[in-house]
């Protein structure tokens, strides 16, 4: 680890002075079967160098055969990212030496984009829409992947020796490139960290990617540049690579923000480069110089023929996206009649699909929040799990909900039936007549427990006979309380009202 | 059974098929002559004896059990050296692949194994197919069986010797810019670059991917359509392989017709910088058609002067990309500098030694032809004249059937004579490369002898893409009338290979 510490201005200090501009490239990594251009398995995990073919291992002679599943994902992801498709695209070829480029060329799209011209509106935790206007999106493949052996960081300073693994070259890759995404202000961060999950949302929800980002199926590039408010050119702009998770999508931009401005105050100019990530130190180093003047030598894949599409198979997958998340989200709430708020908290723990899913099987949007957002979500923070984990169905709700509207079970018996029921003891039905769980609602015994109450408590009483119906709470907590909790409290409260002669 | 190896491709399947010979008996016959011969030829890099008999045995075995077998079953075919095959080395004719052994076979080779060919062994060739004389093999030249201090043409030159030399009927080569019609002018054979894509380039190791195409090497026009249909065809691991069915060009070779058609003279493929006994058997050929029926014109194709400037771009970049591989990492030569070398140094240092000059001046050209800056100027430039190279061929065939010109402008020069003249050297090409810019399939036969040094002359035949078969009708006319003024084949009047003990 690097112990030089860049200087750094505070965040809101940066502000004042500047206005940034963000660029994204993210890459995803599709889940198709096989990789781009051959017929080794995409897959993770596997023992290194086994999902090769020759053609992932560049030996000679070999040729590509590019992946026609791959790009139906490439025209999907343009199409969900309301981009233009190309009538006729190219690959081509960028080359440079690496070792874990096994052609030392990496089979691209330059000129010719599969996807361009398009935008997603992105919405922030406060409900804020942002635009990003998207340049395009493009097909090529991953690299493999390089282990550095022999010295302390892991890094390739200071190692003896690297090994490299080709399960991942050739595994098929979108890139999507954001246009300059200016006015987000002190948003900036968080709009960058909104824009990667909803890249990420987007594919994980056409199915064309899993989208896990510890697994880096989808990998940001972010680009900083700052602006005094007053001037409309860009700055010079640095490019954090890697930057693998969302948090970290957030902090590595406020921080390049913050060492931008301070490197911009100190009077000296921004060096354009790319930028490592450390989330330990949440930092970023200097890592290569970078120019417009990097010489990729790209020219046309002569092993390869023009991707052609037409109407008609365009129409025929845009028939096939399913609804974009957002929209999802929007009709959701308008059908659930969830204030703003609600729904954000529905979103964030998690259980919109739950919710909806609930409500299908046949309880009200009101009856299905409350399960999802109390109890089960109170359950799956102590087990420290997703709620949808819990092995609570949409069909069980609707039976302990049939159970409470009938008058057999009130709220705070219904975990326990709950309780039964995922310990394996049977249906709620049966849960509740194994447990003795019934309400009683046989008024004989309540009338009994009321009394007791009321001669327990006659300054109450009183006071209820006076108008003061919102004290009957205390007469209805001692009749819950004798009858251990099996009491339905509507039916006390009327009952005690009733006893009194008090209009409820 | 001497006799045996001076048959044709055609007459000795037909006693193999009749169990007159054995194929045994065939491939032994072969070997044996390229032990007594190849000492002074040099055109083989590796002599596959042991998997050649077993094979020819096998074919024995299965014509005694009354299998039905390709007509080919049996007849042997010596390979050039830039087609991977397994069992056996692939050098390319470079030090940076000495001793690799590929893991896969080409698609032609599996074709050839399908048919029950007999595979003699990997011929000689200019390192990564970059020369005209063979002499740019880093494992010494192969010597012209007509004179061996000459050169046999290339970058074809072994495969090209060894079917001039009788130690094979047939074999296979590649020609990017005349790699296999040059060899064939030069030693009296025939060869054959067949329509770009009628014939799979996988496993055929690339120089230019949009110029390479593998096609046969034989010494009658009827034994190349025999070979060009076992190796033609689609292949799916080849994105750019037509579709088309190869067509019925033994049928052609063997009807052979002219008469009625029309065939054209290219302007400028003649006169200055043509040998005058090159010409002067080149017009002895246009008489004997005219006289055959066919109606002769002259066609003008005035951007062809421009195709071996266009070339001499295009194919160098296309080689910087594709030789790009040819780096230490994985597989080949791996030269470690002293010190604590970094991975570019081993890359350097690997490179530095394994390529030869011609290589590394063919990787220079191109990694600048496509520089930023200058890929317009350069490689944009010379697209722009394939593109007038390919309407050039388009408004000639609309005159003339099939196109006539000498395959090359002289006959064999000597060895050493233009090897450090690259510009004299790349001359040999004039005629032979517009049919790689424009994909259009070629035809090189015996023409006689020139006078002045009583060497072959070639007569190339040029017809429009996907119609090989007319270069086979017509060019079994022309063969065969040729042959009656001479009493028989050109290799005939070979002068005998004086006996040098060697073979491998």
């Amino acid at each position: 680890m690097t112990a030089v510490t860049d200087e750094v201005l505070s965040f809101d200090e940066a502000m004042e002075k500047y206005d940034p501009v963000l660029g994204f490239e993210v890459h995803v990594e599709l889940n198709t079967k096989t990789k781009m251009f051959s017929s080794a398995p995409n897959a993770f995990g596997d023992v290194p160098n086994t999902n090769v073919t020759p053609v992932d291992l560049g030996l000679p002679g070999v040729l590509p055969v590019v992946n026609g599943v791959a790009v139906e994902s490439a025209i999907k992801i343009g199409l969900a990212l309301n981009c233009k498709i190309a009538e006729k695209c190219y690959f081509a070829r960028k080359n440079y030496f690496y070792p874990d480029t096994p052609k030392n060329f990496q089979t691209s799209q330059f000129e010719d984009p599969i996807a361009y011209d398009g935008h997603i509106d992105i919405e922030l935790a406060d409900g804020t829409v942002f635009r990003v206007e998207i340049e395009r999106a493009h097909m090529e493949e991953d690299a493999g992947k390089l282990t550095h052996m022999g010295g302390s960081t892991g890094r390739i300073q200071g190692a003896e020796f690297s090994l490299v693994d080709y399960n991942r070259a050739g595994v098929p890759l979108i890139e999507i490139v954001t246009k300059p995404i200016e006015g987000a202000g002190s948003r900036a961060p968080e709009l960058a960290k909104a824009y990667v999950a909803a890249i990420r949302e987007i594919v994980k929800n056409l199915g064309v990617s899993d989208a896990r980002m510890e697994r880096g199926n989808v990998r940001c590039d972010a680009n900083v540049s700052l602006r005094p408010h007053d001037r409309e050119t860009f700055g010079t702009r640095t490019e954090t690579k890697n930057v693998n998770s969302l948090r970290s999508v957030e902090h590595a931009v406020r921080y390049e923000i913050q060492r931008h401005a301070a490197v911009l105050d100190s009077g000296t100019p921004i060096i354009q480069e790319t930028r490592h990530w450390h989330e330990d130190t949440r930092s970023t180093t200097s890592g290569r110089p970078k120019s417009d003047a990097d010489d990729y030598r790209y020219f046309p894949e002569p092993d390869l023929v023009p991707v052609v599409t037409n109407d008609a198979w365009i129409e025929k997958l845009r028939a096939e996206l399913p609804e974009p998340p957002a929209e999802r989200r929007k009709r959701l709430q308008a059908d659930w009649g969830y204030s703003d708020a609600e729904f954000r908290d529905v979103v964030n723990a998690g259980v919109m699909s739950s919710i909806e899913d609930t409500i299908a099987a046949g309880v009200s949007a009101a009856v299905a929040r409350k399960w999802w957002m109390g109890e089960i979500s109170r359950r799956a923070k102590l087990a420290d799990v997703e709620p949808a984990e819990l092995g609570v169905t949409p069909e069980l709700i609707v039976e302990l909900n049939a159970l409470i509207e009938s008058g057999k079970i009130n709220d705070k018996l219904s975990r326990d039936v709950l309780d039964g029921v995922l310990a394996g003891e049977g249906t709620p039905a049966e849960v509740v007549e194994k447990r003795g769980l019934a309400v009683v609602s046989d008024d004989g015994p309540l009338l009994e427990a009321i009394d007791g109450a009321l001669a327990a408590q006659p300054d109450v009483a009183d006071k209820i006979r006076g108008g003061k119906i919102q004290a009957v709470g205390a007469i209805v907590g001692g009749v819950m309380k004798a009858t251990r909790g099996q009491a339905d409290a509507g039916r006390v409260r009327e009952l005690i009202l009733q006893r009194l002669g008090v209009e409820g | 059974m001497t006799d045996l190896i001076h048959l044709t491709a055609d007459a000795l399947a037909q006693k193999l098929a009749s169990k007159e010979v054995s194929a045994v008996e065939a491939t032994q016959a072969y070997l044996d002559r390229i032990g007594a011969v190849d000492g002074a030829i040099n055109a083989f890099l590796h002599v596959n004896t042991d998997e050649a008999l077993l094979v020819a045995a096998e074919v024995d075995k299965a014509r005694t059990d009354g299998d039905t077998l390709h007509p080919l079953a049996g007849v042997p075919i010596a390979v050039k050296d830039l087609i991977v095959t397994k069992g056996q080395p692939t050098t390319a004719g470079s030090k940076i692949l000495e001793g690799w052994q590929s893991p896969y076979d080409a698609t032609v080779v599996r074709k050839l194994r399908a048919a029950k060919m007999p595979i003699l062994g990997k011929t000689n060739l200019d390192e990564f197919a970059m020369g005209s004389s063979t002499e740019h093999s880093a494992y010494g030249p192969t010597r012209n069986p007509w004179d061996l201090d000459r050169i046999p043409g290339g970058s074809g030159g072994g495969s090209a010797a060894a079917v001039a030399a009788f130690e094979a009927p047939l074999a296979l080569g590649t020609d990017t810019g005349g790699s296999i019609r040059q060899p064939g002018a030069v030693t009296g054979t025939v060869g054959v670059k067949p329509t770009y894509g009628g014939v799979s380039r996988y496993g055929a190791i690339a120089m230019a991917s949009s110029l390479d195409q593998i096609g046969p090497v034989s010494r009658t026009v009827l034994d190349s359509a025999l070979l060009h249909e076992v190796i033609g065809g689609h292949d799916p691991h080849d994105s750019t392989s037509l579709t088309d069915p190869v067509g019925a060009l033994v049928e052609a070779a063997r009807m052979g017709q002219v008469d009625g058609m029309r065939i054209g003279v290219i302007k400028e493929l003649q006169g200055e910088g043509y040998q005058a006994g090159v010409l002067t058997r080149f017009h002895e050929s246009l008489e004997l058609l005219r006289s055959a029926g066919a109606e002769i014109v002259e066609v003008s194709c005035p951007n062809f002067r421009y195709a071996l400037g266009a070339y001499y771009l295009i194919m160098p970049s296309e080689a910087s990309s594709n030789l790009a591989k040819y780096d230490g990492v994985r597989f080949g030569l791996r030269v470690v500098p002293d010190g604590a070398p970094t991975i570019e140094r081993v890359m350097g240092a690997t490179r530095a030694a394994g390529f030869g000059h011609e290589v590394k001046r063919r990787i220079i050209l191109g990694t600048y032809a496509l520089s930023a800056g200058y890929y317009d100027a350069y490689y944009g430039s010379a697209q722009k004249v394939r593109t007038l190279i390919q309407r050039d061929f388009a408004a000639a065939f609309e005159q003339a059937d099939v196109l006539i010109s000498p395959t090359a402008p002289t006959t064999a020069f000597k060895l050493g004579e233009k090897l450090d003249d690259p510009l004299a050297m790349y001359l040999n090409d004039v005629a032979t490369i517009p049919a790689n810019m424009a994909g259009v399939p070629g035809l090189s036969l015996p023409g006689g002898l020139a006078d002045e040094d009583g060497l072959p002359v070639g007569i190339q035949l040029l017809a429009p893409a996907r119609q090989d078969a007319r270069l086979y009708r017509v060019g079994a006319v022309l063969e065969s009338m040729l042959e009656e003024t001479w009493g028989g084949p050109l290799l005939a009047q070979a002068p005998a290979i004086p006996g040098i003990a060697g073979g491998k």
